[in-house]
């Protein structure tokens, strides 16, 4: 036991260290994994052969990021842009490997093992590319959106690359493995004795069931689950989701990813797509993170320093070749001044899944081991380059075309960002209304599972999901949006909410909802940027209502009303700054309370004020004296 | 050239369109109002979304002024109710007009607004009857009764066809002449106070055309 607190030990500092650096010096999370494995394996040694075994594991981590891929594919988003996935990806995907294997080929590889490398460099990484994206903000950009969706369809393209690899397996290497017995990943099969037809019936009927099932089943049990309010069991759920499908895949000789990936696709319209994303999105990193460790520890320096030239030099081939490819299609696609370098720099390099690709093709006796050593080598270091080719955009390519689109009037209107409402019960639905009535993108998010269902059914964004946890504001894109609404219905978990959020993203206005004057000080105390109590306006309304039922005409109704907030609205800011200043926490101080009373009796005041009065809310219409006409002819100049 | 010399005076523009993501011309007038020095610019109908006017200070603003523009599309012959609104409100006795109502005497008041009739419709023998500046008499007695000099008006017609005809960056171009010309006192006041439409008066269109 000890042994293996030690191990997780090591790698979890070497990523707890490594990691945050990488990020620091922008280099990205992803070579901080790497250069954590590297670190503890080839240079100090502290782990050793395990790593193999870890890595089968740690794969898992490709799985899930497989299965909230599938979930961020909504069938209707995809199919608005397909002729960008198909066309920009497509193009890409084939103009590359044909040309990689083209290269492989001129080094006298064989076919099938040109092809798989011309299949694994034609991958860029998605992980390093779209969090820089986000961290330079890009991803708005035409760039960015054309960089994206050529990431999607590879991400995408991975899965039937997956089911093409076994069938280029080289017999020798195959037949070797068999010889040495350890036949390790069939021990559960359970279609390895039947006839080809029965098991052509078996892989139709777990997809079907995958299909199906995620589509009928998983509501009543997430709705089930839900109901009972227990967190950790929601993500025993999901956690189940994804491991008993990747089990049934196995169990059927079929790839866990793609079934995963097929899970995630049906979940996608859930509205219990962000909770599922939040809960699994941890264990998906975690275990990315640790199989880049042991890519990083399986790191063979004795092939790096034996073949450095060759490493290199495939590498900068390789990086030509995608950004040349790149830049035609950029080309093709009339994609303008900086978006066009953007494109080409930014997916120039090979990515994770090429590293999931070559340990697949290792299993499954594609490629030698010596060509798995030396091609793990270069998609690392193409990676490492990465980083350097944003430099080059931000310092060379920026610059340069910054000038030029300077002279342009610039009248375009920008993007505005989603609103995120949190709370979608009565008082949430109206802002909700409002928003979606003037076209803005919201997106809602409840606790109550069965107010989610009737807001869905009358074609509400709603999910299901706690807005309190970070992880789920985070799914729900908060790091795009512009507008919170706060409207939920617990005093305590508002102000946690607000705090966090106007801590964790300063630049999003926070609007929220309060109980009552003493709540709502508390809220705008917490950061919030607007509060309103949740009966101030009705009870308002409801007042007027009264004034005209006893007979007062409405049009003094309405500015007796206007008084009111306007007093309100101006003692509201003496009356918190009263209720700040008092540091001992107690809200009925002296101070206070004396200018609670005060706003009293200015309403009082003020409301009673003879409309004629000078120097009140009230004035305004005031009809001149009687018999200011005889003395304005008086006055006239006589010309 | 010693005109140059005089204190420059400050603008206040009271724009008021009920309206602004269907302008075509007021908007971009307004984003040129707001780059101008010494000029002010209130959006009359964002900072009163509920008609509630604050009299005290559209008093302090007015006050604060030499020159007094209002600006806006002209709706049945007169300004757009919020404009309307702020007359009956701000203008009060007392402050504007009758005892001791002297507050806005000696400065310059300028209507600029856009119509969408043809110019040869605000004419006697036209569709409209009156020429625009009879129209806009009410304003005009207005700036008298409350001292204020009235010049103008300055009147872009034809408006819902000025994109299409291309002529939105002529009209800019003499509106912030005229802005300029205000602020820095060189308008050549007689020509600016008898000339039935400012955008045609030699006293703006002089150094253009």
């Amino acid at each position: 036991m000890t042994g293996y607190f030690l191990q997780a030990f090591i790698y979890l500092i070497a990523a707890v260290i490594a990691v945050p650096i990488a990020k620091r010096l922008g280099l990205g999370s992803v070579l901080g994994y790497l250069i954590a494995g590297v670190i503890i394996g080839p240079v100090l040694g502290l782990v050793g052969d395990e790593t193999t075994t870890i890595q089968h594991f740690a794969e898992f981590g490709v799985v899930m990021m497989l299965f909230l891929v599938g979930l961020e594919l909504e069938p209707k988003s995809l199919w608005a842009m397909k002729t960008k996935l198909i066309g920009l990806g497509g193009l890409q995907l084939l103009l590359t490997t044909v040309l990689i294997m083209g290269g492989a080929l001129l080094m006298a590889q064989p076919f099938t093992i040109s092809l798989s490398i011309g299949l694994i460099f034609a991958l860029s990484s998605t992980a390093i590319v779209l969090q820089t994206f986000q961290e330079k903000g890009l991803q708005q950009t035409e760039g960015g959106k054309s960089a994206f969706s050529v990431l999607l369809f590879q991400d995408i393209a991975v899965i039937p690359m997956l089911a093409l690899i076994p069938l280029l397996a080289i017999p020798e290497l195959a037949a070797n493995a068999q010889q040495g017995g350890t036949e390790h990943h069939d021990n559960y099969n359970l279609v390895s004795g039947l006839p080809a037809w029965l098991y052509g019936l078996v892989i139709i009927a777990s997809v079907a069931a995958v299909t199906v099932g995620g589509h009928y089943l998983s509501r009543p049990l997430f709705k089930f689950v839900a109901a009972s309010g227990l967190r950790e069991i929601f993500t025993a759920t999901a956690l189940m989701l994804v491991i008993g499908i990747a089990a049934l895949m196995g169990l059927v000789g079929l790839s866990p990813a793609l079934g995963a990936f097929l899970a995630g696709v049906v979940l996608a319209n859930s509205e219990f797509r962000h909770e599922l994303e939040a809960n699994i999105e941890p264990f998906k990193g975690l275990l990315l993170g640790l199989f880049f460790i042991t890519v990083g520890a399986g790191i063979n320096v004795d092939v790096l320093t034996n073949n450095a030239l060759l490493i290199i030099g495939i590498t900068l081939a390789v990086m030509m070749i995608k950004a040349m490819v790149l830049y035609v299609i950029a080309l093709v696609f009339a994609l303008r001044e900086s978006n066009k370098w953007l494109l080409t720099l930014s997916l120039a390099q090979a990515g994770e899944f090429g590293f999931v690709l070559l340990s697949f093709s290792s299993q499954n006796h594609v490629l030698t081991q010596n060509i798995i050593a030396i091609l793990s080598l270069v998609v690392a270091l193409s990676m490492f380059l990465t980083p350097g080719l944003f430099i080059i955009f931000d310092k060379i390519i920026l610059p340069a075309f910054e000038k030029q689109s300077n002279d342009e009037e610039s009248d375009t209107i920008n993007d505005s960002g989603s609103v995120i409402i949190a709370g979608i019960g009565r008082f949430g639905q109206i802002i909700n209304r409002l928003l979606l009535a003037n076209n803005f993108k919201t997106v809602v998010l409840d606790v109550r599972s069965a107010q989610i269902d009737s807001m869905r059914k009358i074609g509400t964004h709603a999910y299901f999901g706690d807005a309190s946890k970070p992880d789920m504001l985070h799914t729900a894109g908060i790091e795009d949006a512009s507008l919170m609404v706060v409207a939920i219905n617990d005093r305590e978990t508002t102000i946690e909410m607000v705090k966090y959020i106007k801590h964790t993203y300063p630049h999003i206005r926070i609007l929220a909802r309060a109980f009552d004057r003493g709540h709502g000080y508390r809220v705008r105390q917490a950061g919030a940027h607007f509060v309103v109590s949740e009966t101030y306006h009705s009870a308002l309304e409801m007042g007027a209502e009264a004034l005209r039922s006893m007979g007062l005409h409405p049009f003094q109704v309405e500015r007796q009303k206007s008084a009111y907030k306007h007093i309100e609205n101006k003692q509201d800011d003496t009356l918190y700054e009263a209720w700040a200043d008092d540091a001992s926490g107690e809200r009925f101080d002296n101070n206070y309370l004396a200018l609670f009373i005060q706003l009293e009796s200015l309403i009082q005041d003020a409301l009673n004020r003879d409309l004629h009065e000078h120097h009140s809310r009230m004035r305004g219409w005031t009809p001149p004296p009687k018999g200011y006409a005889d003395k304005l002819s008086e006055n006239e100049p006589k010309s | 050239m010693d005109s140059k010399q005089l204190p420059a005076q400050s603008i206040l523009v009271l724009y008021a369109h009920p309206s602004p993501s269907r302008s075509e011309i007021n908007v971009p007038l307004f984003r040129d109002a707001k780059a101008q020095r010494h000029v002010s610019v209130i959006d009359l109908y964002a900072e009163y979304p509920d008609f509630n006017i604050d009299i005290d200070k559209e008093q302090q603003r007015l006050l604060a002024h030499d020159v007094i523009v209002f600006l806006f599309p002209l709706y049945w012959y007169s300004t757009p109710s919020l404009l309307k609104e702020w007359q009956d409100l701000v203008l009060e006795y007392g402050f504007a007009y009758g005892d001791n109502g002297t507050a806005l005497k000696g400065k310059r008041f300028v209507c600029a607004l856009s119509a969408g009739g043809r110019e040869e419709a605000y004419q006697t023998d036209g569709y409209n009857h009156f020429s625009l500046k009879q129209l806009l008499q009410p304003l005009e007695q207005m700036a008298n009764v409350t001292g204020m000099l009235y010049l103008g008006p300055f009147a872009i017609f034809g408006s819902r066809t000025a994109r299409e005809e291309h002529r939105i960056n002529l009209h800019r171009q003499k509106w912030r002449r005229l802005l300029q010309k205000l602020a820095d006192n060189t308008l050549n006041i007689v020509e600016a106070t008898h000339c039935e439409n400012l955008a045609d008066c030699p006293c703006i269109t002089g150094d253009i055309l």
